[in-house]
């Protein structure tokens, strides 16, 4: 493992669909220990280059070097292999399991095994998963509540706290805030710190702008599958973001090709 | 045994979560009741066990048909293929392994060929469905017209009958005083619900019911899983059609016709849900026993045949309309 550099670069990643190009030759930058933003409009493409990053995507073209090494995502577990984790706007979780089930799906705890038929540690996992929460100060639901029953904060920390488990460089949280109440979503957003913190990089997808403005070092934006900008996020502001989201006059021509 | 609705379930206790929880068994203690009043038989040991017997067959074939339900996926062709299965093993015993003079080594011969073509016809099955993108709704309807075409081609339309009595101790030996078939079930019962709710795997057929992309999100190969399911729930139909055969001493071409729906109605009589991560097993062999008993119920009334198919099927038609509204009104269904 390499300690210098950036964690992960990308470098004119192309996705299409048939005949649509989803992304156009992407190319940034994430910086160890930062918070990157990244913003645009619907069908800009975030989310196919995240889906890019974490494995659920294979470019068409362009190329990934993560921790200083070029590699290639070919799948989810790779991406975790590596040492990144995505959080899913939707959190990806199974409503009839409970959270340590969630935390450890497809890692489980097994006590012994013959052949593909392994029997589940469940106490074991109830165990780890309450310490896990315990380090990100939540708390976890009572064991055997299934997560389909919790409130959408609570689903948020599980979700988060399944990421966090196997200690990756770089976490992905995609609209982590688009399904919340308010005041859950101002504690949501506090964990992009928090994994700084703790020597995570970050990628944060989000439609709330000042979210964005808040709690990240660096900003790109999309559009129509480019990247229109890529700006430092103290020397940018609201109007900026939002400018470059619907277009200045600048691209409005390039914009449909 | 394990007998929750979910791996690790806790919700609030109202009257209607007791009702879904345990309704059935409810169901089951109000037929026997009310079986035991209409008929002085019902209740003698001969009638209950064999009820049980009778059971069985269906019972072993619902086991699987519970696990690819709990997938949301479906399986029309058990019948067809229990039929072919048991066609197999019959003409197996009868003309390749020397009958009853093949002994014990040709009898295993024969029933691993009829679980065999089960399990091929099974996988298939499941390639077709995860593989070739097709509902399973359709790959099995497929399935249960090719396996009956095969079954009577096989068997040239007439029965393989005269199969020898090391056979029939399948279906009449007894281990101890048990009979050989409920010895079968009562064991299967138990290794399902163990391997559902204790092993990886079990909680992966769960999960990925409920949730099939973020179990592949978290690289769990559900392809995989679901191909070996339906593979595992062919060779389960093959058994049922390997005890079908024995029961009878003779594969009939036409064993086991519509018998998916006896099937299919025993699991969600049981309670598993259609659409897919919730049910149980346990609950499955009482939905089974349920069917039976009404079978056997109105047979001992002396009830038409004909009656007794329309009674089934609106039996079956209320516990789901019943299931439906109970969840709807206790809510946290998304659906």
């Amino acid at each position: 493992m390499s300690n210098q550099g950036p964690l992960l670069e990308l470098d004119g990643i192309v996705k299409r669909f048939g005949g649509v190009l989803a992304l156009d030759g992407v190319s940034l930058t994430l910086e160890r220990g930062t918070v990157l933003g990244l913003i645009g409009d619907n069908g800009a493409g975030k989310s196919t280059l995240i889906k890019v990053v974490s494995g659920a995507y294979q470019p068409d073209g362009g190329r990934i070097r993560f921790d200083g090494q070029q590699v290639r995502i070919v799948n989810p577990r790779y991406a975790k292999t590596i040492g990144i984790e995505t959080v899913y706007q939707d959190l990806a979780l199974v409503d009839t399991l409970d959270a340590a089930g969630n935390i450890f799906l497809g890692r489980e705890i097994v006590r012994y095994g013959a052949g593909p038929v392994k029997v589940l540690n469940k106490h074991a996992m109830q165990r780890s998963a309450r310490e896990l929460l315990g380090r990100l100060g939540l708390e976890l639901p009572s064991s055997g509540t299934e997560v389909g029953m919790l409130s959408g904060g609570q689903r948020q920390s599980v979700a988060i706290s399944r990421a966090l488990y196997t200690r990756p460089q770089l976490v992905i949280l995609d609209e982590p805030t688009s399904a919340l109440a308010v005041t859950e979503a101002r504690k949501v957003l506090e964990m992009p710190r928090t994994l700084v913190a703790q020597g995570v990089a970050v990628i944060l997808i989000s439609h709330t702008l000042q979210d964005v403005l808040d709690v990240t070092d660096r900003i790109v934006v999309l559009r129509k599958g480019r990247k229109v900008a890529d700006l430092d996020t103290g020397a940018t502001d609201l109007e900026e973001l939002v400018t470059y989201i619907v277009g200045s006059e600048r691209t409005r021509g390039a914009g449909y090709a | 045994m394990p007998e929750s609705d979910a791996p690790a379930l806790e919700r609030r206790r109202d009257w209607r979560e007791l009702a879904l929880g345990y309704g059935i068994y409810l169901v089951l203690a109000l037929f026997v009741l009310v079986m035991a009043l209409l008929s002085p038989n019902f209740l003698r040991p001969g009638n209950l066990l064999n009820i049980a017997v009778q059971a069985s067959t269906v019972a072993v074939i619902a086991v699987g048909a519970t696990m690819v339900i709990l997938l949301a996926e479906i399986d029309l062709s058990v019948g067809s293929v229990a039929a072919l299965s048991g066609a197999v093993t019959a003409g197996v015993l009868k003309f390749a392994v020397g009958g009853a003079a093949g002994g014990v080594v040709g009898l295993l011969v024969a029933i691993a060929a009829g679980l065999a073509v089960g399990t091929v016809l099974g996988a298939i099955n499941g390639v077709l469905t995860v593989r070739g993108g097709i509902p399973s709704f359709i790959v099995t309807l497929g399935m249960l017209s090719i396996a009956r075409g095969l079954t009577l081609l096989y068997t040239g339309g007439r029965p393989i009958f005269a199969l020898g009595p090391d056979f029939s101790v399948l279906a009449y030996g007894r281990l101890a005083t048990v009979p050989v078939p409920i010895v079968i079930l009562v064991t299967l019962y138990v290794l399902a619900a163990l391997f559902l709710h204790t092993t990886q795997l079990g909680r992966y057929i769960y999960a990925a019911g409920t949730n099939r992309r973020a179990v592949a999100l978290a690289g769990i190969n559900v392809d995989r899983l679901k191909l070996g399911v339906f593979a595992l729930a062919g060779a389960l139909a093959g058994l049922g059609g390997v005890l079908l055969t024995s029961r009878l001493d003779s594969a009939q071409p036409t064993a086991a016709a519509g018998w998916e729906l006896d099937v299919i109605a025993a699991v969600v009589l049981g309670g598993t849900s259609l659409y897919g991560g919730r049910g149980s097993v346990v609950k499955t062999l009482v939905g089974a026993i349920i069917l039976q008993l009404i079978s056997n119920g109105l047979n001992l009334l002396n009830v038409q045949a004909y009656w007794q198919q329309i009674t089934k099927g609106g039996v079956i038609l209320l516990a789901l309309l019943l299931e439906r509204s109970l969840r709807r009104a206790r809510g946290g269904e998304s659906l």
